[in-house]
């Protein structure tokens, strides 16, 4: 095959795409759990420690060396299988997947292969229309996370690299692996459903505590599977047009991206399939900073992985009994209690999509939990704290704020000892790690100068320090007034209370 | 037990006592470990330049162990029945700061960080170890003669095969340069080895002994196991080695049977009651006569004990053989996967064109392996590939699904079951070696064992044209002590006819060729 057959047309705009062809999505989404040791040593499980530190003989695979199955992870598997309306598998068994591979240590990894621990579920998604939308679920199955590499020299990619490093610290991280069976009719829902669907998924192993769910860091990773049909003549059910070739597109990091790599590959498909060429089944690359996707590994010489049962594991075969244990640990579906508290809240929509892309409903609900209006929470955490954390590159959970810490904040500004500019300072010095708000109005001495002798006096050298201003309030400008307050805040460190600072200037000036 | 004295046998030499009796001198302070040692270290410099049994010696460390021990002991601290007794290791197993051959080139230079759990447990009972012994590579082999490091010599014949692939264990323990050694049975490693050298050897339960550090061959089939020159030896060494370990998801969680028990039980020679079954598919074609005349005498010995013999047929031990070289090539291709020169063990660069991840294993495994290892690599690739699985690998997993029956079936009928050890004695060196096939059959008898995980011992019962044959008992899963109950019945008996242990018909050993193991100083590195 040469290069020019090889070519890709320009691809179609996404809506013409869809005009034209009916689009047909599958994903498979990577979790990396967050137990504290590794799936089959007892290694911890560490984001960031020297490279090769967090290592045995085990997760290094040297020989003799024997896996032993992580029963928190099968926990952990069981519960999003329940979660996801799974059926939890009487007995699963692991199996070798064999690839060589300096990035796997035993050079094949362990997983779930014919005989899974969750199988048929469904995760219903709501679309931005209010819909719902029913992925269903095929499979979700355990592995082992394999090592990082990274190549030195080049472009930082294999191709052309000097040499490679391997970091065998997550090697053996527990994974599960969730794949959706096909999802037919979304038409040009398509990247939207893709979209809502991750991020559904992402709210439900927060809600079940299993994992970090940090897309940035890799915790949760997709592989995006599209392929188009033709749209079906009038009257024929769409459902029976014979599906189309797929791509697998891998590298789709972020929730944005899934949306983009969707409408990238429809495109792309569309321009190819109107051209009358065929779409190639491959694997394809998410380029995030050109916005496209690039083949990889072509499936034609497809590996053969020579999958067969793990003999150094028993099947997992869990206590019927212990299954409805963990059924009993489920969290209230994340859907359904977004809804109620959004309700609780009396927030927007838009306002609940900021709390809930923020990762801050639970320190929302925590805050409120504290004494503070749901009004005042996000405004805190939405406005000031969101800005803080951003601009540290930090989630609003890893800041030294915590929600009694806002709860004593709004407790301080309704006792009047702290005026909202007072109040952000007073912050401020508790995100630097001074201590509580109140910690800090003692430390910093910030409190609201309520003494209206001391007012009264900043007044008065305000008021002859600008006898022109003076003049204009007499004649009735009272607007003017804002200026001797500035004056007044300026001389009183922003401690004064505001309000209380006009009443004086009227009062002196005799208006 | 007679009263302990000092040792009397006829050349006063502390090397021919059995470990059962080094026990009871180290426990009444006649010996210490460390004179047990040192004549054993002497030992192997006088008789292991012809045997070639060991591939390291580890002195400084065996000295160690020895002192630590003599020390408790004068201490009077409690101490195990095999504190102070050296015990030989077969290099598959993983001793922290020792290399790690498994008779490969692969890994001429691997020191492992880790001690296996066998090791681990020998350590804490105070066995010094005093040399890593000699195998096939990777434990392919019947023969010993597939080590990178040179074939081990029968101490009965020098110029014949001390079986495999634990040769060189049996070979140590035979020619009295260790009492006790620890094999690996996959096939019938421990079993058919013993058999040519006339030693005792246990393939335990599957189960029975952690796996955890034994580098594996087929992980289904594998079992670590004992080595020694009487059967209650073996089972003192068995009991030490066995129980279950949380780092082998394969092992028992029960306690080890009472192998010792049942070994001085079968001692009194009363097996009055015991139902014998003979494997009728063991017994005939492809035997070598002398090999079946020793049997038909030992079955005779057996009923003259009082047991009652019968013929059982397993109609499936047929299809044995094949369904093993299916299994095991297939696990092994997957376990020898991980030498690919980017952790550990050599590394081999491409001779020409660039030296790439893909090049680099390539060339390392084509110089690091044997023939014999590739030939199972790729026979195991091929059966595990993509539209042939279900025809090979699936296939080969349904007859031991009904070997299993087999014995399933004929433990129902019989307590333990009977067949010689091996079809023929020891064969000449490289007389097998250019046809696999052949080789391969010497492990017919006892691959019905590794299939159905369940326990085996082979025990010397005379010799046929001057080489030993072994007698084979197996027993149900978890039954391991029937095993040693037949094992020291039998060897009692036999022995009251020889007047001594079998060995002591041996030839005497030529000495002062060089020995060409490798005294190991102190540790070659690992985490101690």
């Amino acid at each position: 095959m040469t290069a020019q057959t090889d070519m890709d047309p320009t691809p179609l705009d996404f809506d013409e795409a869809m005009e034209r062809f009916d689009p047909v999505f599958g994903i498979e989404v990577h979790v990396e759990l967050n137990t504290k040791t590794k799936m089959f040593c007892s290694c911890p499980t560490t984001f960031g420690a020297p490279p090769n530190t967090a290592v045995c003989p085990v997760c290094l695979g040297l020989p003799g060396s024997m896996p032993v199955v992580n029963h928190k992870a099968i926990e952990s598997a069981i519960r999003l299988g329940l979660a996801l309306h799974c059926s939890i598998a009487p007995s699963s068994r692991f199996a070798r997947k064999q690839y060589f591979y300096p990035d796997v240590s035993k050079d094949y990894q362990i997983s779930q292969y014919d005989e899974p621990i969750d199988a048929d579920g469904y995760l219903d998604v709501t679309l931005a229309d209010g819909s719902i939308f029913r992925v269903q679920i095929e499979r979700a199955h355990m592995e082992e996370d394999a090592a990082k590499n990274t190549h030195i020299g080049g472009t930082g990619h294999i191709q052309g690299a000097a040499y490679s490093l391997v970091d065998y610290n997550r090697c053996g991280t527990p994974l599960i692996e969730i794949v959706t069976r096909p999802v037919e009719g979304t038409g040009a829902h398509v990247a939207e459903v893709a979209r809502a669907y991750v991020a559904g998924l992402r709210d439900l192993v927060i809600a079940l505590g299993i994992s970090d769910a940090r897309m940035d860091r890799g915790s949760i990773r997709a592989d995006v599977n599209l392929s188009l049909r033709p749209k079906a003549a009038p009257g024929e059910d769409q459902s029976t047009v014979p599906l189309g070739r797929r791509s697998e597109t891998k590298n789709v990091n972020s929730l944005r991206a899934i949306e983009q790599a969707i409408r990238f590959e429809a495109g792309r498909q569309a321009a190819r399939l109107a051209a009358g060429l065929t779409v190639k089944q491959e694997t394809r690359m998410w380029h995030e900073e050109s916005k496209d996707t690039t083949p990889g590994r072509s499936k034609e010489t497809a590996e053969d992985y020579r999958y067969f049962p793990e003999p150094d594991l028993l099947p997992v075969v869990p206590d019927p009994a212990w299954i409805e244990e963990l059924r009993g640990t489920l969290p209230e579906p994340p859907a359904q209690r977004r809804a109620r508290l959004q309700k609780e809240w009396g927030y927007s929509d838009l306002e609940m999509r900021d709390v809930v892309n923020a990762g801050a409903i639970d320190l929302v609900e925590q805050t409120v939990a504290a004494g503070v209006t749901a009004a005042a929470a996000r405004k805190w955490w939405m406005g000031e704290l969101a800005r803080t954390a951003n601009e540290q590159g930090v989630e609003l959970v890893e800041l030294t704020v915590t929600p009694q810490d806002i709860a004593e904040l709004e407790q301080l500004i309704a006792g009047g000892k702290l005026n909202d500019k007072l109040a952000r300072q007073a912050l401020a010095g508790t995100l630097q790690g001074e201590g509580s708000p109140a910690h800090v109005m003692e430390a910093r001495g910030l409190a609201v100068v309520s003494d209206d002798s001391a007012l009264t006096k900043a007044v008065d050298d305000a008021l002859a320090a600008n006898p022109d201003i003076v003049e204009k309030i007499k004649g009735g400008k009272v607007k003017a007034a804002g200026a001797i307050v500035g004056a007044v805040m300026k001389a009183t460190r922003g401690q004064a209370d505001a309000g209380r600072v006009r009443e004086l200037i009227m009062e002196r000036v005799g208006v | 037990m007679s009263p302990v004295a000092a040792p009397t046998n006829e050349t006063g030499d502390l090397t021919r006592l059995s470990a059962a009796r080094m026990s009871e001198l180290l426990a009444a302070k006649e010996v210490s470990s460390r004179e047990l040692v040192q004549a054993h270290l002497d030992r192997i410099d006088r008789v292991d330049g012809a045997v070639h049994a060991f591939l390291r010696t580890m002195p400084e460390q065996a000295f160690e162990a020895a002192d630590a021990v003599d020390r408790a002991r004068a201490k009077g601290e409690a101490l195990g029945p095999l504190a102070g007794v050296p015990v030989a290791v077969k290099d598959v197993l993983a001793t922290n700061g020792t290399v790690t051959t498994c008779g490969s080139k692969i890994l001429e230079n691997w020191t492992p960080v880790y001690d296996a759990t066998v090791i681990e447990k020998l350590r804490a009972v105070g066995t010094p170890l005093i040399g890593k012994t000699n195998m096939d590579e990777f434990a392919m082999g019947s023969s010993t003669e597939h080590s990178a490091y040179g074939a081990t010599h029968n101490p009965w014949d020098l110029d014949r095969i001390p079986g495999g692939s634990g040769g060189g264990s049996a070979a140590a323990v035979g020619a009295f340069e260790a009492p006790l050694a620890l094999g690996s049975d996959t096939g019938g490693s421990i079993r058919q080895p013993a058999s040519v050298t006339g030693t005792v050897g246990t393939k335990p339960t599957y189960g029975g002994v952690s796996r955890y550090g034994l580098v594996a061959m087929a992980s289904s089939l594998d079992q670590v196991g004992p080595v020694a020159r009487g059967v209650l030896d073996a089972a003192l060494l068995h009991a030490a080695i066995g129980g279950h370990d949380p780092h082998d998801s394969t092992s028992l969680d029960e306690p080890v049977p009472d192998v010792v028990a049942a070994a001085k039980l079968g001692a009194a020679r009363d097996l009055k009651g015991v139902r014998v079954g003979i494997v009728g598919q063991l017994r005939g074609e492809g035997f070598q006569q002398g090999v079946l005349d020793r049997y038909a005498e030992a079955l005779g010995l057996l009923e003259d004990m009082g047991a009652e013999v019968s013929v059982v047929d397993c109609p499936s031990f047929e299809y044995a053989l094949g369904a093993y070289y299916l299994i095991m090539p297939s696990e092994a291709s997957s376990n020898l996967a991980r030498f690919d020169a980017m952790r550990y063990g050599i590394r081999v660069a491409p001779e020409s064109g660039p030296a790439t991840v893909e090049t680099v294993m390539g060339a390392t495994r084509e110089a690091g392996f044997g023939d014999e290892v590739k030939r199972r690599i790729i026979l195991g690739t091929y059966a595990l590939s993509a539209g042939y699985y279900d025809a090979y690998y699936g296939s080969a997993q349904k007859v031991r699904t009904l070997v299993q029956a087999d014995f399933r079936a004929a433990f129902e009928k019989v307590d333990v079951l009977v067949s010689p050890t091996t079809p023929t004695t020891a064969f000449k060196l490289g007389e097998k070696l250019d046809d696999p096939l052949q080789m391969y059959l010497s492990d017919v008898a006892t691959i019905p064992a590794n299939l159905a995980g369940t326990p085996g011992i082979s025990v010397p019962i005379g010799l046929a044209d001057g080489l030993p044959v072994g007698l084979q008992v197996l027993a149900p899963a978890r039954a391991d002590e029937w095993c040693y109950r037949l094992g020291a019945a039998v060897e009692a008996a036999l022995e009251d006819q020889w007047g001594g242990p079998l060995l002591n018909q041996a030839p005497a050993l030529p000495e002062g060729t060089a020995s060409a193991a490798k005294p190991v100083s102190g540790t070659e590195g690992g985490a101690r």
